[in-house]
């Protein structure tokens, strides 16, 4: 390499004027801003200098309606029991009740027909007859181009298959599962400290990116022998290169400054025998994930991200029970003296201290004039209501984040009997998604939920 | 902003690889392969795959994409699943991770075993030496000229960007194992329009051995000897005398009974602190050796999986199945007449495998059995039901498991399936959670008996029996085999074959090794021409175009 970049810092001064009328100063207009149709720009940049995030936040077994289910609506909506937890966070999250996912005549796979049809639109009752992919990839899709990783998914019980983000039934986005393999994913050889002054591209980068290339250039050849099935599985194989080149390719170019942006310091490994099911344990694993997600989204390394904190029928049990919350939610006996399974009501309790954690960590980072939660949307649900009946009418839902000032936080909003995919439907508008309907048959929603829109 | 050079660069090293296609793999144009025809490797093949090329030293770290079971088999997964961008993310640093350990200081010697010199100034001649060596075998065919010339290229481009020939020599190999070449098995039509010579061989090596072709096989590919039958049942007893025959069958049980979730298994350690990990990997290693021992060194018959009393054993396991054994390696051990322990279902492995974290559960042991071993279909439980009364642990009067099930069974709904499993399940209730022998519950003594198919069994011991003389137990397991060697559900005339693999296992003693033989000189013979075939699992409805 003789001739090493070197980039000023002048060019790419980034100011973030939270509620205020001023835009953005000096951000040139490169092409790692920008997908194909130029609607990242539209969506994240939108006269904002900062970038707006999607997530999502997955607990499993849902809660007990009359425990966790605000009585009043609007603003400054009551905790039940089981919400009390959020209550530091209250402000800042949206809660959504009593909307559906409608099962077509099609059967109720426990704990997987509920969470696929809300977060494809579409029921199925198969893994592999699922079609449609997860909304957090229509949004990565759209704004996901400019970033080192076009998603991030994270699961908090140590099993990377615990992932509810597909392109379909057999193309699972498997999920990073420990804090610490999280860590070397972003903190990693590869990551670039956009506050640096000094910027010299690695030429190994530009000799990766160049054998890329040339295995990409085989795409042509080899699809046209195959057949049709098998030809949708080396395609998906080849945009998986061309990803690969193109975060490449970024890695070849400054970043541009963070403000927010601190690289965090290596977390401890959990002990070799730590029992990940133990809910304590979870939570504090799920904690430490957390604020390293939140330091990556402040770091500009993913725009969009996906994190379990347990998975679909919860492993969460408490160490010394034979029965863990799933076994409970079916097998334990109602306590007629209060009305509820006491078990459950603890488990489900403790997802929300989880969640209260997860919106914490990313309001505790001051980005712009404000905070990273205000430039961010996460939609928290489950994948069932009352897991007892594995109950996929009223799926609890919740919102987090302003999204650059788009989204109203802090309101309860009763959807009595409407599409869940609403929900669906409106996160990927905010989000830029260039699409007026989303879902199948029952779930077909064309309306946006627009009373969580400012 | 200077990015000229950069690009630069990087067009050269794609130009100069650019040549090598479209035309490079030397297959000859034609009909598409039918559907069904790549294969992703999965971990444990890319693994093997590393250390027969570059040596058991080379260490392969990363995470892999997980793998997809499809109707309980992760082999028909293999033609179900891709790459996704996140996976493709570790394959490629996985490679880099290879490739850098081949061309270090360490290994070069050995692997590369050339550098550029007076007569090889950039290394041309070294870099075509290494990978006339190398692709072969990682490609499971010759590279085409074209090929070798793009690698070679790319090496020497590389090189100058990275500023020596050993980081070129890595760059490339990392390309080349990055490849679709590589990570997928792609079968394609021969010129005479039915499989070719090398997919022939791969699909005897990755069936029989769970490894990609040696050299002799690839060299009887080459030779031709593999367009005949009996150049095909030739090879097949090469490779089936082979010790790596063993691995072969170990891959197919891991798989036919999900051995592999045993490797994530983990019990609540204050109610069973016999189990650990550790011991979880044990109780994997011990069904796979007796399976071995009896199937493969003694060319046995498999019904007598279900009834034999000789169980590979090791001393750390001793607190499991209470018994006193010394020494620290493993060993065949035989339990006596009348010892509830014998037979497959009796292994603690299993047992632990298809219990709850904190104790047994006789439902998901009848499911996995009826599933795994019979090839029946077990329905998830309607959605709306409440299980309270069911297994309320606490209830005094419903003390044993099953007391507490038989609620199931007093219910229609519920009755349809729970009448599949629970029996079964229930049969194995004197083994606990972690696969402990007990006689009691709760202080209530364990009633195992039940009718399994009609026939009434007292224990695990005679429902062994029973398994060892049912004709779906033998059929259940001549299917998965074929579906494992073929990577896909059966379509069309498949059932008539498969029927005739079933027929000649009863004719032949229900010797496994005979049944695998018979499989694999079928599928890699594959007589009928290629295009023939048209629809595989998962894609009903569609063909290919």
């Amino acid at each position: 390499m003789s001739n090493p970049v070197s980039i000023s810092r002048r060019g790419f001064v980034l100011r973030g004027l939270v509620g205020g009328g001023a835009v953005a100063v000096g951000l040139p207009n490169l092409d790692y801003f920008l997908n194909d149709s130029g609607t990242a720009y539209a969506a994240t940049l939108g006269g904002r200098a900062l970038p707006v995030r999607f997530g999502s936040w997955f607990w499993g077994c849902g809660m007990i309606p009359d425990r966790w289910e605000p009585k009043t609506v609007g603003a400054d909506y009551d905790l039940p029991p089981q919400l009390a937890p959020i209550e530091p966070v209250k402000q800042h999250v949206t809660i959504l009740t009593g909307f559906d996912v409608a099962l077509d005549g099609k059967a109720n796979l426990p704990h997987l027909s509920g969470n696929t049809a809300l977060r494809t639109g579409s029921a199925a009752d198969e893994w592999t007859q699922i079609e449609a992919p997860t909304f957090d990839v229509l949004i990565a899709d759209a704004i996901g181009g400019g970033s080192y990783f076009r998603t991030l998914n994270l699961s908090a019980d140590g099993n990377a298959r615990t992932s509810y983000s597909f392109r379909n039934g057999s193309s699972m986005n498997a999920a990073i599962a420990t804090p610490q393999a999280l860590y070397r994913q972003i903190f990693g050889p590869d990551f670039h400290d956009p506050n640096s002054a000094q910027f010299t591209p690695d030429p190994r980068y530009i000799a990766r990116q160049g054998v890329l290339s040339a295995v990409g250039e085989e795409r042509r050849a080899l699809l046209a022998r195959v057949g049709a099935a098998d030809r949708a599985r080396l395609d998906q194989y080849f945009t998986s290169v061309r990803e690969m080149e193109q975060k490449l390719a970024l890695q070849l170019q400054k970043p541009p400054p963070a403000e927010a942006c601190v690289r965090p310091s290596e977390p401890r490994a959990m002990p070799a025998n730590a029992d990940m099911t133990d809910t304590s344990t979870r939570i504090a694993n799920h904690k430490m994930m957390a604020e390293l997600l939140a330091m990556a989204l402040a770091c500009n390394q993913t725009r969009v991200f996906n994190m379990a904190f347990s998975a679909a029928a919860a492993d969460l049990r408490q160490a010394g029970e034979t029965t863990g919350y799933h076994q409970c939610t079916h097998e334990e006996l109602v306590d007629r003296s209060i009305g509820y399974q006491p078990t459950v009501d603890k488990f489900a309790t403790r997802s929300m201290e989880a969640w209260k954690d997860f919106v914490a960590a990313l309001a505790n980072v001051r980005e712009g004039d404000g905070t990273l939660l205000d430039n961010v949307l996460v939609m928290a649900h489950s994948e069932v209501s009352l897991a007892r009946n594995h109950d996929v009418t009223a799926i609890p839902v919740m919102i987090a984040g302003r999204a650059g000032g788009k989204v109203k936080n802090g309101v309860h909003i009763k959807g009595p009997g409407e599409p869940i995919s609403r929900i669906g439907l409106t996160v990927q508008q905010v989000m830029g998604v260039s699409t007026d309907a989303w879902g199948k048959g029952a779930m077909r929603a064309t309306r946006p939920v627009s009373d969580i829109l400012v | 902003m200077k990015r000229r050079p950069l690009s630069m660069a990087v067009a050269g090293i794609a130009a100069a690889l650019a040549a090598l296609l479209p035309a490079a793999t030397g297959h000859s144009e034609g009909a598409a392969a039918p559907d069904g025809s790549v294969r992703r490797l999965t971990e444990a093949q890319y693994r093997r795959t590393i250390a027969d090329v570059f040596g058991s030293d080379i260490r392969v770290v990363g995470r892999f994409e997980p793998d997809l079971r499809v109707d309980g088999l992760l082999a028909v997964g293999t033609s179900a699943i891709s790459v996704t961008p996140g996976g493709f993310d570790q394959y490629e640093e996985i490679a880099r991770g290879i490739a850098t350990q081949v061309t270090d200081a360490d290994h070069r010697e050995r692997l590369v075993g050339c550098a550029p010199g007076p007569q090889d100034a950039d290394g041309r001649t070294c870099a075509g030496r290494f990978f006339d060596r190398v692709g072969p075998l990682l490609f499971r065919r010759p590279l085409s000229p074209a090929e070798r010339t793009g690698y070679v290229d790319v090496t020497l481009t590389a090189a100058r960007t990275l500023g020596g020939f050993d980081a070129g020599l890595a760059a490339s190999l990392a390309g080349m194992l990055s490849s679709p070449h590589y990570l997928f098995r792609m079968e394609a039509p021969g010129a005479d329009g039915r499989l070719d010579a090398y997919a022939r061989a791969s699909r005897l090596s990755f069936f029989l051995w769970n490894a990609p072709p040696d050299q002799a096989l690839l060299d009887a590919a080459r030779g031709g000897a593999l367009s005949s039958d009996a150049g095909i049942a030739a090879q097949v007893d090469r490779l089936m005398a082979s010790p790596r025959f063993v691995d072969g069958m170990r891959a197919f049980f891991t798989d036919f009974l999900l051995l592999d979730d045993m490797d994530g298994l983990a019990k609540d350690s204050l109610i069973y602190p016999q189990f650990n990990s550790s011991i979880g990997e044990m109780l994997k290693e011990q069904t796979l050796r007796t399976l071995t021992d009896l199937l493969v060194t003694h060319r046995g018959d498999y019904r007598n999986v279900f009834t034999t009393r000789r169980m590979a054993m090791r001393r750390e396991l001793g607190p499991i199945y209470t018994i006193p054994l010394a020494g620290t390696d493993w060993t065949m051990y035989e339990f006596p007449d009348g010892d509830p322990r014998g037979g497959l279902l009796t292994h603690a492995g299993l047992l632990a495998l298809h219990s709850h974290p904190g104790r047994t559960s006789p439902t998901l042991r009848g499911k996995a059995v009826r599933e795994a071993l019979m090839c029946q279909k077990i329905p998830a439980p309607p959605a709306n039901v409440s299980f309270a009364v069911v297994q309320d642990v606490n209830n005094p009067t419903l003390k044993t498991t099953r007391a507490r099930l038989q609620a199931h069974l007093d219910d229609d709904e519920c009755a349809s399936c729970h009448r599949k499993t629970d029996p079964i399940g229930l049969g194995l209730e004197n083994f606990d959670g972690v696969g402990r022998f007990r006689l009691t519950e709760h202080g209530e003594r364990i009633d195992a008996s039940g009718t399994f198919d009609g026939l009434a069994f007292s224990d695990a011991n005679t429902l062994g029996r029973l398994f060892h003389d049912s004709s779906k137990v033998a059929s259940c397991v001549v299917r998965s085999t074929w579906r494992y060697a073929y990577g896909r559900n059966p379509v069309g005339d498949d059932e008539q074959a498969i029927e005739a693999f079933d027929a000649g296992f009863a004719r032949n003693g229900y010797r496994m090794v005979d049944l695998m033989r018979a499989i694999a000189i079928a599928n890699a013979a594959d007589p009928k021409p290629r295009a023939a075939r048209r629809t595989v699992a998962l894609t009903s409805g569609r063909s290919p175009s």
